[in-house]
C-alpha cells in the first residue's frame, strides 16, 4: 500500500521552530522529528519469553555556527517543548554575529508509506507462530539440536526532518526480521548457528521467506561445526561464499571512506581520490535505494534523497561518502549518507547498502581452482580501525579447501588483514551476487545496513585460529 | 526533575485482581562535548526519561515501554505490556521477585558538584584535552576526537508484589583518540579518564595515555605465526572478564548454553583465580544499590581459587535453577526488561606489577588492545579468537611493536593456563576491574 499520513508537526510550527534555533546567530538549523513504535518476541527454551513493545517520540535540533555544532533534544513535540530544546541547541551559538534567514519550507511533510503489511496490523499470534514454526523447523533438523532461541521484531519509524534551507522532507519506515539461534551438543563440546531474515517491509516478508528455511540454516551450521577442527593458524587463501561477506567491505574499506574519518586524517584512503587502491575487479557502491534492503531508505535522516554511490570503480577510488555537514565543509553535497539512530543522536556519515558488484566466474570453479586454503560459508561481524585500515571478522561457518574440494568444517574464528592490502588481493569474484542484513555500530550509535558480495577469493589473509601454530 | 516514586507508585497501584505489575522508571541528563582543531565541535545537552512497564498475568510475562513521562503515554505502555501477556507462554517460574530481606549497602553515588558544574567548563576540559593529547608527543598527527562527556540518573523501581527502591547516581569522563604517524605510517591509541565529578578527571592521564598507546605502536610489523605465553594488558583484561561473566549467567547456565553447565564445584581454572562481582565496592564504576528487580546488590564470588563458586541469577533464572537471585538483575535503561549481568567484577590480586609479569614471563607478547571481541569469542563452544596489537616481550623486557595478529585459545584452556595475575586492580569504565593478566600457550597468527 502506499498512503501518505499526517506529519509529526505541524509545518508552520517548525518554521516558527528553525526561526527560533537561530535568532541568536547561526549558519544552519535543523529539525528532525521522530516517530517510532517497535514489537519484539522471544521465543527461547521452547517458551514464548516476553512480548516487548516501545514507543518513542521526540525531536532533535541542531544548530550550526563556524565549526561547531549544537544540539538539544526533546521528548515534548509541543511548539512550547520545541522552542525549548531549539533555545538550548542554540546556546552554544551565542557569541552573537551572522544571522542565517529561515528559508521558505518546501517538500513533503506528509510521509509515503510503501508497505503491502504494516505490521502493526496483524495480529500478535501470528507473529508469536512464526516463532513456534522457526523452533519446530530447527529441533527438526537434528537431534542434535538442543536449544533454539528465536526472535521476532518489527519497527515503525515516521520522521520528518526540515531545515532553514528550506528543506523539508519525511518519511514512514517499516522493517521487519527474524532471526534464530541454535545450539547443538555431541561428544565434542556445544556449538551454535545462527541465521536472520531483515527487509525494509512489512509482515508480507513472511510470504516471501520461509522461516523454515532460516531456521533450518542457522541448526545446519550449529550441527556441522560438531565436527569441526580447529581453524588453522596463518596466512592462506581464503574464499567466501557469495552473499555471506558483504561485511567484509563494510569494513575493510566503508568505514575508511566516510567522509568524518578522512577530513580528520583518520583514514587509510585519505589522499588516495583517483588512485588504484584494489583489485581492477573491485567496484564497490554505497546504495540506499535498493527495493526493500534492510539499509533502504527513502531519505536519509537528514531529509536528502537516498542515491548510489560508485565508490569504488575497477579498483580505482572514485569518491567518499557524505553528510550535510561534511560535505558543506569541502564545498559540496551530500551523497544521501547522513543518518542516525534516533532523534536522541546527531547525525554522522554512515553506510546504507555496501556492496561488490558480481564479477563473471562460476562460484563452482573459484573453489575448485584453489588447491588449499579455507571457505568461508558466513561471515560473523567484524570490525576496523579506519586509521590503520586493520579489520578483524569472525568466521562462523567456515571449511578447510584441500586440492579444489571443500572438506572439514572448522570452528568459530576470526580473521585479521588490512583493508587496503586485501582489496588488492582479490584475484577472483563470481556471478552469485547476494545481499544479507547487518546492524552497523559507530560512535555509540546502530542503524541497520545492508552488505553484499558474490563469491570471491583473496589470495592470502590471516586465519587466527589455532592449529599448526 | 520528575518524581519517579509517585509514577512508579501510580503505574503499579493500577494492578488488577491476579496480576503482577512492576514498573521502572528513569531519568537523565547529559552534556557531550567534542573538541576538534581547538574549536567545539559539538556541544549536546539533553534530558530524557520514560518508563517500563511489566505484566505479569497467570505465569505470562509482557512488557512495554514509553520514551516520556507523559501520564498519557504511560498508560498506553501498562495497557500495552497487559496485551502483550496474553500471548506469552504460560509458566509457572515466571514472576516478580519479592523483598528477600537483604539490607542496601549505603552507597553514595552521587556528587552535587556535577550538576552544578558550568557548560563553560565542561568545554574548557574538552578543549584542553585535545591541546594536551596533541602537545604529548610531536608524532600525534591528530586527536580525532576529544571528548568531555557526563551524565546524572535517576530511576526508581516499584512493584506490586512489595519492591519499592531509588537510587541516583552522577558519572563524568573524558576520553581522547589521538593517531600518530611517522612516514607513510599510522597507528592509533585511546585514553580516558573517569569520575563521579570533574574534581575526578585528570586530563593529563588521558592525553598521556591516548599518545603512548598510539606512539608506542609505531613502526609495529606482523609477526611470524607461533606458539607463546601472552600478557594481557589491564584494560584488555577487563573485556575478558566481561565476556567471562556472560558465560556466568545463571539464565545461559540452565537453558544450557554456558560452557560451564553443569559444571559448579570444579576446578575451572587455576588456584590463583578468584572472580568475585561486587557492586557494593563504591570505587567500582557499575557499583549500584539495587539492581533492576529492584533487589539489594550483593557480593557474589563466581571462582574460587579456580573452582566454580557460583553463577549470576535473576528472578525468573534462579527460579528455573531452583535457587534464589543473586540481584543480577541488569537492564539497558528503561527500554529493557530485565536480563542477568554482573556489574562491578574483579579478580584478587596477585603479587607483581606489570613490569614484573612481563619478566617473569620472559619471552611472550603484550597485548594492549584487541579487536573483533563480538565476533570472535563463542561463549558456547569456548572458542576464543581476536584480533590483537601490543609488543613483543623479549629477554623479560617490552620490545619490538606488532600489529595485525590474532591471539587463539579456547576460554576453557586460558582459564587453565593463567601463569600471573597482576597487583595491579583498577576499576575502568564498564562492567570489570582492569588488571595485568599472563596466560600461557597461546596461538599467535601474524605472517
Amino acid at each position: 500500500m502506499t498512503t501518505a499520513t499526517s506529519p509529526l508537526v505541524d509545518p508552520d510550527v517548525v518554521e516558527r521552530v528553525l526561526a527560533a534555533a537561530l535568532r541568536r546567530g547561526g549558519d544552519f538549523a535543523e529539525v528532525f522529528v521522530e516517530d517510532k513504535r517497535s514489537t519484539s518476541i522471544v521465543l527461547d527454551d521452547r517458551r514464548v519469553e516476553e512480548l516487548l513493545s516501545g514507543h518513542d517520540r521526540g525531536a532533535g535540533i541542531r544548530v550550526v555556527r563556524g565549526e561547531t555544532t549544537g544540539f538539544a533534544h526533546t521528548a515534548d513535540l509541543s511548539e512550547a517543548g520545541l522552542l525549548v530544546a531549539a533555545h538550548a541547541a542554540a546556546a552554544v551559538a551565542r557569541s552573537g554575529g551572522g544571522e542565517a534567514p529561515v528559508a521558505r519550507l518546501e517538500g513533503r511533510a506528509d510521509p509515503m508509506l510503501r508497505v503491502e503489511v504494516l505490521p502493526e496490523h496483524v495480529d500478535k499470534a501470528a507473529k508469536v507462530e512464526l516463532l513456534r514454526r522457526a523452533d519446530h523447523a530447527a529441533r527438526s533438523s537434528g537431534g542434535a539440536i538442543v536449544q533454539v532461541s528465536a526472535g521476532y521484531g518489527d519497527s515503525r519509524r515516521r520522521i520528518l526532518v526540515a531545515s532553514s534551507e528550506g528543506l523539508m522532507a519525511s518519511d514512514d519506515q517499516v522493517r521487519t526480521r527474524l532471526s534464530v539461534t541454535c545450539v547443538a551438543s555431541g561428544d565434542s563440546g556445544m556449538q551454535t548457528g545462527y541465521e536472520s531474515l531483515a527487509r525494509t517491509v512489512g509482515f508480507e516478508l513472511f510470504d516471501r521467506f520461509s522461516v523454515e528455511d532460516t531456521a533450518q540454516a542457522a541448526a545446519g551450521r550449529a550441527l556441522a561445526k560438531l565436527s569441526a577442527r580447529p581453524a588453522p593458524s596463518g596466512v592462506m587463501p581464503v574464499v567466501i561464499k557469495g552473499g555471506t561477506g558483504g561485511i567484509l567491505f563494510h569494513e575493510a574499506c566503508g568505514h575508511g571512506l566516510e567522509a568524518d574519518h578522512v577530513v580528520k586524517d583518520a583514514s587509510a584512503y585519505r589522499g588516495k581520490l583517483g588512485q588504484l587502491v584494489a583489485s581492477p575487479l573491485v567496484t564497490l557502491v554505497d546504495d540506499g535505494t535498493p527495493v526493500d534492503e534492510w539499509g533502504t531508505a527513502a531519505i536519509d535522516d537528514e531529509g536528502h534523497p537516498s542515491q548510489r554511490n560508485v565508490l569504488i570503480e575497477e579498483g580505482v577510488l572514485t569518491d567518499y561518502m557524505w553528510d550535510y555537514l561534511r560535505g558543506r565543509r569541502s564545498g559540496r553535497r551530500s551523497s544521501g549518507n547522513g543518518r542516525r539512530q534516533s532523534y536522541q543522536h546527531l547525525p554522522m556519515v554512515r553506510m546504507t547498502n555496501t556492496y561488490l558488484l558480481a564479477g563473471e566466474d562460476d562460484p563452482d570453479e573459484i573453489v575448485a581452482q584453489t588447491p588449499d586454503g579455507v571457505y568461508v560459508a558466513k561471515l560473523g561481524g567484524g570490525q576496523v580501525n579506519t586509521a590503520t585500515g586493520d579489520f578483524v571478522f569472525g568466521m562462523t561457518e567456515a571449511f578447510l579447501i584441500e586440492n579444489g574440494r571443500i572438506t572439514e568444517p572448522l570452528r568459530d574464528a576470526n580473521l585479521i588483514g588490512n583493508g587496503p592490502d586485501v582489496l588488492r588481493k582479490i584475484d577472483v569474484v563470481g556471478n552469485d551476487f547476494d545481499m544479507s542484513p547487518g546492524t552497523c555500530g559507530k560512535d555509540g550509535q546502530s542503524v541497520p545496513v545492508g552488505c553484499g558480495q558474490a563469491t570471491l577469493r583473496i589470495t592470502g589473509v590471516t586465519v587466527g585460529g589455532t592449529a599448526g601454530a | 526533575m520528575p518524581e519517579l516514586r509517585d509514577i512508579v507508585e501510580r503505574v503499579v497501584s493500577a494492578a488488577r485482581p491476579g496480576e503482577q505489575v512492576e514498573a521502572y522508571a528513569s531519568w537523565s541528563r547529559e552534556t557531550d562535548v567534542r573538541a576538534y582543531g581547538g574549536e567545539v565541535e559539538s556541544l549536546s545537552s539533553s534530558e530524557a526519561a520514560g518508563v517500563g512497564v511489566r505484566v505479569v498475568v497467570s505465569g505470562r510475562q509482557g512488557f512495554a515501554y514509553a520514551g516520556s513521562l507523559e501520564e498519557h503515554l504511560v498508560a498506553e505502555a501498562l495497557a500495552e505490556a497487559r496485551d502483550n501477556a496474553r500471548y506469552a507462554t504460560a509458566d509457572e517460574l515466571v514472576g516478580l521477585v519479592v523483598p528477600d530481606g537483604v539490607a542496601a549497602a549505603p552507597l553514595e553515588l552521587w556528587e552535587d558538584g556535577l550538576g552544578t558544574f558550568p557548560t563553560e567548563g565542561k568545554v574548557a576540559l574538552a578543549l584542553d584535552l585535545e591541546r594536551q593529547a596533541r602537545a604529548c608527543d610531536a608524532r600525534i598527527r591528530q586527536v580525532v576526537s576529544a571528548d568531555y562527556g557526563d551524565s546524572l540518573v535517576e530511576s526508581a523501581i516499584a512493584s506490586s508484589t512489595g519492591i519499592a527502591a531509588a537510587s541516583r547516581r552522577t558519572t563524568c569522563y573524558l576520553a581522547a583518540d589521538a593517531v600518530a604517524g611517522d612516514g607513510d605510517e599510522t597507528q592509533t591509541g585511546n585514553g580516558y579518564s573517569v569520575g563521579r565529578c570533574p574534581e575526578d578527571l585528570d586530563v593529563a592521564v588521558a592525553a598521556r595515555d591516548a599518545s603512548e598507546r598510539a606512539t608506542r605502536l609505531l613502526g609495529a610489523r606482523k609477526p611470524p605465526s607461533s606458539r607463546l605465553d601472552v600478557v594481557f594488558d589491564g584494560r584488555v583484561t577487563a573485556t575478558l572478564l566481561s565476556i567471562l561473566a556472560r558465560t556466568l549467567s545463571g539464565e545461559e547456565v540452565v537453558k544450557g548454553r554456558s560452557l560451564f553447565a553443569g559444571r559448579l564445584g570444579e576446578q575451572v581454572g587455576v588456584a590463583s583465580l578468584t572472580l568475585v562481582d561486587d557492586p557494593t565496592i563504591a570505587a567500582a564504576f557499575g557499583a549500584a544499590t539495587y539492581d533492576s528487580e529492584g533487589l539489594a546488590c550483593r557480593r557474589n564470588v563466581l571462582l574460587e581459587r579456580g573452582q566454580l563458586a557460583g553463577f549470576l541469577y535473576d528472578g525468573y533464572s534462579a527460579r528455573l535453577a531452583g535457587t534464589s537471585s543473586t540481584a543480577s538483575a541488569v537492564r539497558a535503561g528503561f527500554k529493557s526488561p530485565p536480563g542477568v549481568g554482573a556489574r562491578a567484577l574483579s579478580v584478587v590480586p596477585g603479587e607483581l606489577d606489570q613490569a614484573g609479569i612481563v619478566s617473569l614471563v620472559g619471552e611472550g607478547v603484550l597485548v594492549q588492545g584487541i579487536s573483533g571481541v563480538h565476533s570472535g569469542v563463542n561463549l558456547v563452544s569456548g572458542d576464543f579468537s581476536v584480533g590483537a596489537e601490543g609488543l613483543m616481550i623479549r629477554g623479560g623486557a617490552l620490545a619490538e611493536p606488532v600489529r595485525e595478529i590474532t591471539v587463539a585459545s579456547t576460554i576453557q584452556r586460558m582459564l587453565q593456563h593463567v601463569l600471573a595475575v597482576g597487583s595491579d586492580v583498577e576499576w575502568l569504565p564498564g562492567i570489570a576491574a582492569g588488571v595485568t593478566l599472563a596466560v600461557a600457550d597461546v596461538a599467535m597468527s601474524g605472517a
